[in-house]
Formats: structure tokens, sequence, C-alpha cells
């Protein structure tokens, strides 16, 4: 590659490390959207004209300055651009590595398979990703356009919420996809961090630990309180 | 005390390599593990044997050229060069495995022998000043922050062994270029180069192959100077300037 004639600002935007930095600005957009969601769903412990009124209000924020549902799309459009741009980053990188690893098969002795300290975590990332997007297909689905509609299809938010958590594996489906969401977000939040320059000393690293397991523990018991609520028929 | 060894055996690049026991009697808790091989390697010659190859050279630990993969983990058990473990940190009777480091970039050469020309290289691109040295100023000529300097003499004690590569779940060597890019760029004579060098040796990193670095800390687990973790993300900081800086 001829990278001698290009300008040290055009190397780096080339590099791993501006990939790595796209990810990081995706994922935190993304965690960004999930802790006003997971806020939102908690509205479902208040009832059902709480819930139904803030899911109608979500289409008139900003009127008259934007169109009814002006601020949704403008939100699915961002979150959409996020979740490609994170996505295709995430598997030149894991292409990349595969490679630079010198294969699956690393070392033959078996005994440091785990590493020296890594973390769970960690090791989730990539299949957990996977299972993150194939999970947010199925709950659009469900939620969403009510395409799938366990427990019955119905035109109040509220109700297509209680019908699909009265059901066991509905709720079981959801606490794995946000069991992966909690691991995903432990190492995510501390690697964002990292990767925009935040990790200056062993103290600023405690505290983006500390921080990355504050996160990922309130974004995983905060949107599985509702299913749980429901099944548990604490919400009816 | 009595070992027994599993070691990577590979008699050039071009053909596959496989695992070979060995036991080794009569091994002193003394002996560094470097020694422990010489004694293998004289037996291995007088049997007719081809002895097993290893880099190596100073053997005190400063010069960067021994390391190999022991029980899985670069450098072995202790967070130090390979010349500078000794049999102690093993058990009577253990059985030890030998391995070269592994990456992409850095090629069996022979048995534990890899080339880490990829490591050069990345220096070439960005990893020195380029002003005339002549001989050594007064050292009270360019005051330097405290913190840098310390920070800049930690980044600077990186002995290129190659350990972090060989650690790193994506065979990333962001930690040696880290190193490197902190090293100079924290300091006065570093900084007409700052956002070139940078741009340049990470542009050679990805260019040779190595992987991306996902902050899984595994490179700085292992690295017998103790590199700072922080160091990357300087280097990214740095890296991302040079996207608003780095435009001559
Ligand atoms: C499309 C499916 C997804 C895939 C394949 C995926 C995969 C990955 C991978 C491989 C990493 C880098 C891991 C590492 O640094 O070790 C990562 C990081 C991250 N992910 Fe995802 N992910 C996905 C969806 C999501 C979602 C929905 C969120 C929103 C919460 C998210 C938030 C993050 C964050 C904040 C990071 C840290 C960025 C960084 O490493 O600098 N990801 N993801
Ligand atoms: S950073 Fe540490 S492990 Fe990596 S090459 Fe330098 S001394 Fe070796
Ligand atoms: S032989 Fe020089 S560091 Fe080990």
């Amino acid at each position: 590659m001829a990278t001698v004639s290009l300008t040290p600002a055009k190397k780096a935007a080339r590099s791993t490390v501006a990939l790595k930095a796209l990810m990081a600005v995706t994922g935190l957009i993304m965690l960004g959207y999930l802790i006003a969601h997971m806020y939102g769903n908690l509205k479902v412990f208040s009832g059902r004209a709480s819930f139904d009124n803030y899911a109608h209000h979500l289409r008139d924020i900003g009127e008259p300055v934007l169109p009814h549902t002006g601020l949704l799309w403008i939100i699915r459009v961002v979150l959409l651009v996020s979740v490609i741009l994170h996505a295709y980053a995430a598997i030149a990188l894991w292409r990349r590595a595969r490679v630079a690893r010198g294969g699956t098969k690393r070392y033959v002795s078996p005994k440091a398979r785990r590493g020296v300290q890594r973390s769970y975590a960690s090791f989730t990332m990539r299949w957990g990703g996977v299972i993150i997007a194939l999970f947010v297909i199925y709950h659009l689905l469900h939620l969403t356009a009510n395409v799938i509609a366990p427990g019955g299809a119905a035109g109040s938010p509220y109700q297509r919420v209680v019908n699909g958590f009265q059901i066991w594996w509905v709720v079981l489906s959801y606490t794995i996809a946000m069991i992966a969401v909690g691991l995903h977000l432990r190492h995510g939040t501390w690697s964002a961090l990292t990767t925009l320059g935040a990790n200056t000393s062993a103290a600023a690293r405690r505290r983006i630990n500390a921080l990355a397991y504050v996160v990922a523990a309130v974004i995983t018991i905060g949107f599985l309180l509702p299913p749980f609520g429901i099944l548990l028929g604490l919400v009816k | 005390m009595n070992i027994t060894l599993r070691v990577w055996r590979q008699p050039n690049a071009e053909t596959e390599g496989r695992m070979v026991t060995y036991g080794v009697e009569n091994v002193s808790e003394h002996m560094s593990f470097l020694e422990m091989l010489d004694v293998l390697n004289e037996r291995l010659t007088l049997e007719g044997d081809d002895p097993i190859a290893f880099d190596h050279d100073c053997r005190e630990g400063i010069c960067g050229q021994c390391g190999v993969v022991i029980d899985g983990q670069p450098h072995g058990p202790l967070q130090t060069t390979t010349c500078q473990l000794h049999m102690r940190s093993f058990a009577d009777g253990a059985v030890i495995d030998v391995e070269p480091w592994r990456a992409e970039p850095f090629p069996v050469i022979k048995d534990l022998v890899v080339d880490r020309g990829a490591f050069d290289r990345i220096i070439q691109a960005g990893g020195y000043i380029s002003v005339p040295t002549g001989s050594a100023p007064d050292a009270h000529a360019t005051p330097v922050p405290k913190t840098d300097a310390d920070m800049a003499f930690d980044a600077a004690t990186c002995i290129a062994c190659g350990a972090c590569v060989a650690a790193c779940p994506n065979g990333s060597a962001m930690l040696f270029t880290a190193a490197k890019v902190t090293h100079l760029n924290l300091l006065p004579q570093g900084q007409p180069e700052r956002y070139s060098r940078v741009a340049g040796m990470v542009a050679q990193h990805d260019e040779e192959g190595f992987g991306g670095c996902t902050n899984i800390g595994e490179c700085t687990a292992v690295c017998p100077k103790g590199i700072p973790f922080e160091t990357i993300s300087f280097l990214n900081r740095d890296l991302l300037g040079s996207l608003i800086k780095g435009n001559r």
C-alpha cells in the first residue's frame, strides 16, 4: 500500500484506532438511547394511562418545529446508522484479529486459555453482539410491529407489553438478551472510554471500571424489572 | 528437580511444526529457564540431535531478544523476561509447555525463534527524532515537567520483546507502539513530529497485519517492563488529535 504519500490525518483516519473510535462513539450513542428507553419502560409501574400517554407523547415532542413523529424518526435514523457502523467496524476488526492472532488454534498448551487477568465480559463481545443484534430484530417485531404477538396482539402499547410478559418463555428470552447486553456494556463502556483516551492513570482505570459495572447493572436490572413485574403479577 | 518439557519443534518456516516431549533430569532450581534449555541442548547435540533454537542475548532482562510462551503465557508464570525466570518457579515433576510467540506478523523462523522485523518497521515509521544528535546537552537545558519525564521514562523502558503481541487475543501490537509513541510524544524533542509520528507508526502497525486493540489488558499483565496501560489511551488521544492537526 502506498501510504507514504498520505498526510498524517489521512493515515490516522484509515487506522484501526479510528475504526475503534467509531465503534466507541456509536456504542455510546446506543448506550444513551438504552438509558432513555429503560427509563421509559419503568413507566409501566405507574399504570396503563401513564405508559400509553408517554408512548404517545414521544410522537409529538418538538411539534410544531418538528412534524408529528419527527423526533422519533430522527432517533430511529441515528440509531440505525449507529448500529450499521458499529457492526461494520466490529466485523472488520474481528476478521483482522482472527488472522493477526494466528488462527483459532493459537497455543497448543491448554494451561492459560482464560488469559491472565481478562474479564469474562471481554470474551462475550463478538458473539454477544450478534445475539444482541438478533434480539433487536425480534424485539422490534414483537413490541414495535407486533408481528410476533405472544399472548395476543393489541393496539395499546401497555397491553402488548402485559400480554407478552405473562408468558414465561418470553420473559426468559428477554432475560438472556439483557444479560448479553449487560456483559456487552461491562466491557464496552470501559473499552469505549479507553479508546477515546480516558484511561490516563491507575486511578482513572478504577473509576472507569466502576462506572462500567454500574452502567451494566443499572441497564440490565432496569430493563428486567417490567418483564418480571408482569410475570409475577405485580403489573396487570 | 526433574521436569518434562513439551517443546515446539519446527525445522524452518516452510515445514509444519509439532510438540516434542523431552525429559530433563537433575535441573537446579537456581538455573534460569534459558540455562535449563542450554543443558538440554548440550545433551541433544551429544546425541546427534538438532538443538532447540531460541533467541537470547543479554540474559539480564534488558535486550528484549529472549521470549517464549511457557504454559500458554508469554515469558511464563512471572512478569519478567524468560532469561530472568528461574526453575524455582516450577514444581519438581512439572510438565512445561514451551512455544514460540504466535502472531501472523511474527512468522516462525525455526523452533522457538520468530521474525520480529515488523517491530523494526514500526520504529522506522516514526519511532525517532529527526535532529542531528551531537554530544549530550546539559540536563537542565530543556526543562521537562516531572510527571511527563516519569511517564516518558516508564514508556521508554520497553525492550521490544513482543510479549504483548503474543498475549493479545487480537494479535495487536498496540502496547509496544503506544510505549514508543508515548516516550517521544511526551518530551519537548518529540513535539515537531508528534502527529506524523503517531499516524505513521499506527499505519505501519496496521500494515504489518497486527490486530486492533480492544482494551483487554493481557499485554500489560505479561509485559516484563510493566509498560502502563495508559500509554494506549495516550496513543489514542494523539491519533485522534492527528485527525485534526495532522494535515501537513
Ligand atoms: C449489531 C450488533 C453488535 C455487535 C456485533 C457488537 C459488537 C461489538 C464489539 C466486537 C465490540 C468491541 C469489543 C471490545 O472492545 O472488546 C463492541 C463494543 C461496544 N458495543 Fe457493541 N455490538 C453490537 C451492538 C451493540 C449495541 C446494541 C450497543 C448499545 C448498547 C453496543 C454498545 C457497545 C459499546 C458502548 C462498545 C464499546 C466501544 C469500544 O470498544 O470502544 N453494541 N461491540
Ligand atoms: S510493551 Fe512490554 S511486552 Fe510489549 S514489546 Fe515492550 S517490553 Fe515487550
Ligand atoms: S536475553 Fe536479553 S532480555 Fe532476555
